[in-house]
């Protein structure tokens, strides 16, 4: 089926979303829709799915005019969506999520047809190969598993037309490889699939046909030969630069020493960290990849003092910080990016003002005798909001209505503003777009040039090359090997299975 | 919006902060409409209660018997039974026109800021609670422990004047911190949800108190009313207006506590951790904050202020320890708080519509003659309306604030 739309327009408000956004795709190919976080993309395809009235503009399928009251006329005409946070009810199985809003009913007493179902579900599981058990919960399945199922329910609709929202945002690398082949199968299978991203490497991985949008325009298409600066300045409309130029590193001392570090989770005596052994020393990356669940999150989490350890030493410019609360690993000179910005790094119902002091705000010149010091504040917010580009109307906004981007360059301005021997960062820029990548990578960067220790995790491998002076893979809870930043992705790639080098050369 | 919520196999998160979060949301709603949503939600509870009056009122029920041949009796009749209700309660809540001299006339006003007292106390105490995502239901106990104490020294001790009173209104503090202290470390040792331990801790100290007035220590010589001894002259809050007035001078100091409360809230780094872990506890965790710590504060603080709460009476108003001293404060300050929306001045002055509305029941009986309950209709309205803002901006057409809407793309 062929999806045309023409001249879509939605506001919110003064604020214009969409306008006028002409779109065709064609059945049997992949078009991506790119374009940074808040471009309109996600916005669009909620009018095409009949979420949001259309201020202008119409919908065709098959060169035919349609309107749909809501998602219940999308799916009937064929349009199946996959959203970003996924509609799954937890303690379902797989079979009756599947069912959901569209039951089968048997016999006279019209029961729900269970077996249909799963049936149903066993069919495209097979075809496609997504190896899903109709009968598992959903609470129990992987991420990826459970982007399988959203998939399997919308063609179990028989969706002609198939709309993956930023599909790939909570994916591991290895799932994201799978997802990518299951839309070329589709695609061969002649479904046209939308795909809603602003990550390049897939787009070119996958797309037929690419369409880029910024500020709620179309900008421009592209073709998939397209190289990744160039569709990147289209998105984001000036030049960037995909990897930030960095100097060779000029490490100094050893600054941060890890030895035989381990944790034991209390409950389940599960070991998630497992005797981890390396030193960065001052002026130095070191960045730790891996599939995530791997154990990086508890290896910063116990260097910050969050996570109690079991056994091993963390020892920060020559003193022993193991076992210290994560109030004094910070005053002795250690910053902290949480791997969860909303849940750990802010506080989405404070200020930007008061966000910008989370961890400091009981020193000078922030307070005096357990007073804040308002002007100060204020002062400081201004200088930091600018020096870090936080795109805000006021220092006064609550940060939980910035953008991503923007809620990450807070907590990096927050935890860059004390002279830093350490810097730790997880996923520092999970779920932003190309320029704020840009911006929090060189930021990084500086503060090594600065002096400090760098720890980052990352299971973004283009991260890890953009960052990395040493790369630490894990694996189980241990570090399979350091290796230098040149080596290649399925070198790496076999390490985060947990392949060795010597191992494989033996 | 690019954020990744996604159901983690396994979930990460412990379920003490998924209910916080849950209960943080339904009350931050309330909390944060805005003074607007507040003074419209008034207006419909009086509005609403004024068509109750008109319903039951007799006469209105006579006259529209034969509305149709007469219709302007209805509205006569209608407009004199609600005038009749509203001006009784201005005239006991606000000021008495009826009365000869200017101490008769504003005497009604000051009656309201004595019944206001006990509830500005203890209403910012839970405000300081529900703005630390904390939900104290324990203001009663607080109160009741606090008084307890306060009175015990009013009584039982004997000391000059400044200083007596000073150690009874500090005892009162001390006996509701106390209170608050045990749920506080509860919670933040063992994860006890605060709502259940409040709730009981209400009853253990209702009966505590009973068990006390039956012991010889807390009765006056020969008497076995559960009433205890009247407190010492020198513990007692001094008259703020002469002997005309009861208004005291514990209206005075519940002022001054606002006042440190806000800046308790608004200046002090306590007060950013206060605020910081009752917004997200595991990002004020992950700052370096105490949150156990915090927990047990927040506790002792309002506890402390609800204890404070029980001054009013004992040291005030009744000068005595009953089992009714409690009366139903503990509960209507959470109301207050609602509605004050937990900052310190709407707290001042939703306690002072309350102590109105409660200052006006008499007079609504001996002067009207009218059944006092409907100011419970009223205040019914009032809590019913300040919970549902949605509802208040439906019915009024106000905006929905930017906060709530939907986010584009």
């Amino acid at each position: 089926m062929k999806l045309e739309l023409q001249g879509i327009t939605k506001k919110f408000g003064d604020f214009t979303a969409n306008d006028a956004i002409d779109l065709v795709v064609q059945p049997g190919t992949v078009h991506a829709l790119l374009g940074e976080n808040g471009a309109g993309k996600s916005t669009l395809m909620n009018v095409l799915f009949g979420l949001y009235d259309a201020d202008g503009g119409q919908i065709l399928l098959d060169d035919e005019p349609r309107v749909f009251a809501g998602p219940g006329d999308a799916m009937d005409a064929g349009i199946g969506m996959v959203h970003q946070h996924f509609m799954l009810v937890p303690v379902f199985t797989v079979a009756e999520s599947v069912m959901l809003g569209n039951e089968d009913v048997t016999g006279p007493a019209k029961l729900l047809d269970l077996n249909a179902a799963r049936a149903k579900v066993k069919e495209l599981s097979d075809r496609f190969g997504f190896a899903i058990d109709p009968d598992a919960v959903i609470e129990d399945l992987s991420v990826g598993a459970q982007q399988r199922v959203e998939i399997i329910k919308a063609l179990s609709r028989d969706a002609q037309i198939l709309i993956l929202d930023e599909p790939t945002a909570v994916l591991t690398p290895q799932e994201t490889d799978e997802l990518l082949d299951i839309v070329g199968q589709l695609r061969d299978a002649g479904t046209a699939v939308v795909l809603i991203t602003h990550k390049l490497r897939e787009v070119k991985a996958i797309a037929d046909d690419i369409t880029v949008i910024r500020r709620g325009k179309v900008v421009g298409t592209a073709e998939p030969t397209a190289s990744q600066e160039e569709l990147a300045s289209l998105m984001v409309g000036r030049d960037v630069s995909m990897t930030v130029a960095k100097d060779a590193a000029d490490p100094g001392d050893p600054m941060l020493q890890v030895h035989n570090l381990t944790v034991v989770d209390g409950v389940t005596e599960i070991t998630l960290l497992d005797g981890v052994t390396f030193e960065i020393r001052a002026g130095e990356i070191l960045a730790v990849a891996g599939v995530q669940g791997n154990g990086q999150t508890e290896l910063a989490e116990a260097i910050a003092g969050l996570t109690p350890t079991d056994a091993g030493h963390v020892t920060l410019d020559g003193e022993d910080i193991t076992g210290h609360s994560i109030r004094k690993v910070l005053d002795a000179g250690v910053g902290f990016v949480p791997e969860d910005r909303t849940e750990d790094g802010i506080v989405a119902n404070f200020t930007i003002i008061n966000n910008l002091i989370l961890d400091i705000y009981d020193r000078a010149p922030y307070s005096t005798r357990g007073t804040l010091n308002g002007k100060v504040l204020v002062d400081n917010a201004e200088k930091q909001v600018e020096n870090f580009d936080v795109r805000t109307t006021s220092i006064n906004a609550l940060t939980g209505s910035l953008s991503g981007g923007n809620q990450q360059k807070v907590v990096l301005a927050r935890e860059l503003s004390r002279d830093l021997k350490l810097l730790i960062a997880s996923q520092p820029t999970r779920g932003l777009d190309v320029g704020s990548i840009e911006f929090v990578h060189k930021r990084i960067i500086e503060e090594r040039d600065n002096g400090a220790a760098v720890l980052i995790v990352s299971s973004e491998l283009d991260e890890v090359y953009a960052l990395a002076d040493r790369i630490a893979v894990m694996y189980h809870g241990r570090i399979v090997d350091i290796v230098p930043p040149d080596t290649d992705r399925d070198t790496l790639g076999l390490m985060m299975a947990g392949a060795h080098k010597e191992e494989e050369a033996a | 919006m690019s954020e990744q919520v996604v159901t983690q196999p396994g979930g990460e998160s412990p379920a003490p902060d998924e209910d916080r979060r849950d209960w943080a949301g339904t009350w931050r709603q309330i909390t944060e409409s805005s003074g607007l949503v507040v003074a419209m939600a008034i207006f419909a509870a009086l509005v609403i209660a004024g068509l109750l009056v008109i319903l039951v009122d007799p006469d209105v029920q006579e006259a529209a018997g034969y509305f149709f041949s007469r219709p302007g009796d209805t509205f006569a009749a209608a407009w004199e039974a609600v005038s009749s209700v509203y001006g009784a309660i201005f005239q006991g809540a606000v000021l008495n026109f009826d009365s000869s001299t200017f101490a008769g006339t504003i005497k009604p006003f000051t009656q309201t800021l004595t019944m206001a007292t006990p509830l500005i106390f203890a209403g910012l105490g839970l405000g300081i609670g529900f703005r630390a995502g904390m939900f104290n239901i324990g203001a009663q106990g607080q109160l009741l422990i606090g008084a307890t104490v306060g009175a015990y020294i009013g009584f039982a001790w004997h000391l000059p004047f400044p200083l007596h009173l000073a150690l009874a209104v500090l005892g009162t503090a001390v006996g509701g911190a106390l209170w608050g202290f045990i749920p506080g470390i509860l919670k933040a040792k063992t994860g006890a949800h605060e709502v259940i331990v409040t709730i009981m801790l209400n009853y253990v100290a209702l009966n505590l108190v009973a068990y006390l007035l039956t012991l010889e220590a807390f009765l006056p010589p020969g008497q076995t009313n559960p009433k205890s001894p009247i407190v010492d002259e020198s513990a007692q809050y001094p008259l703020l207006l002469g002997s005309q007035f009861n208004l005291h001078w514990g209206f005075i100091l519940a002022l001054l506590c606002a006042w440190g409360v806000w800046w308790l809230m608004e200046r002090s780094t306590l007060g950013f951790e206060f605020r910081a872990a009752g917004a997200n506890a595991r990002a004020a965790r992950t700052a370096g904050m105490n949150v156990t710590k915090t927990t047990i504060l927040v506790m002792v603080v309002a506890g402390a202020l609800a204890g404070l709460a029980g001054s009013a009476p004992v040291l005030g108003t009744e000068k005595a320890l009953t089992d009714q001293t409690a009366g139903s404060l503990g509960f209507d300050a959470i109301t207050v708080a609602l509605l004050g929306r937990s900052r310190p001045l709407g707290t001042v002055f939703a306690a002072i519509l309350f102590g109105g509305l409660q200052a006006a029941g008499p007079t609504l009986q001996t002067v009207a003659g009218l059944r006092p309950d409907i100011v419970y209709v009223i205040q019914a309205l009032v809590v019913l309306f300040i919970a549902a803002p949605p509802l208040v901006r439906t019915m009024f057409r106000l905006p929905v604030p930017a906060h709530e809407k939907e986010v584009a793309a």
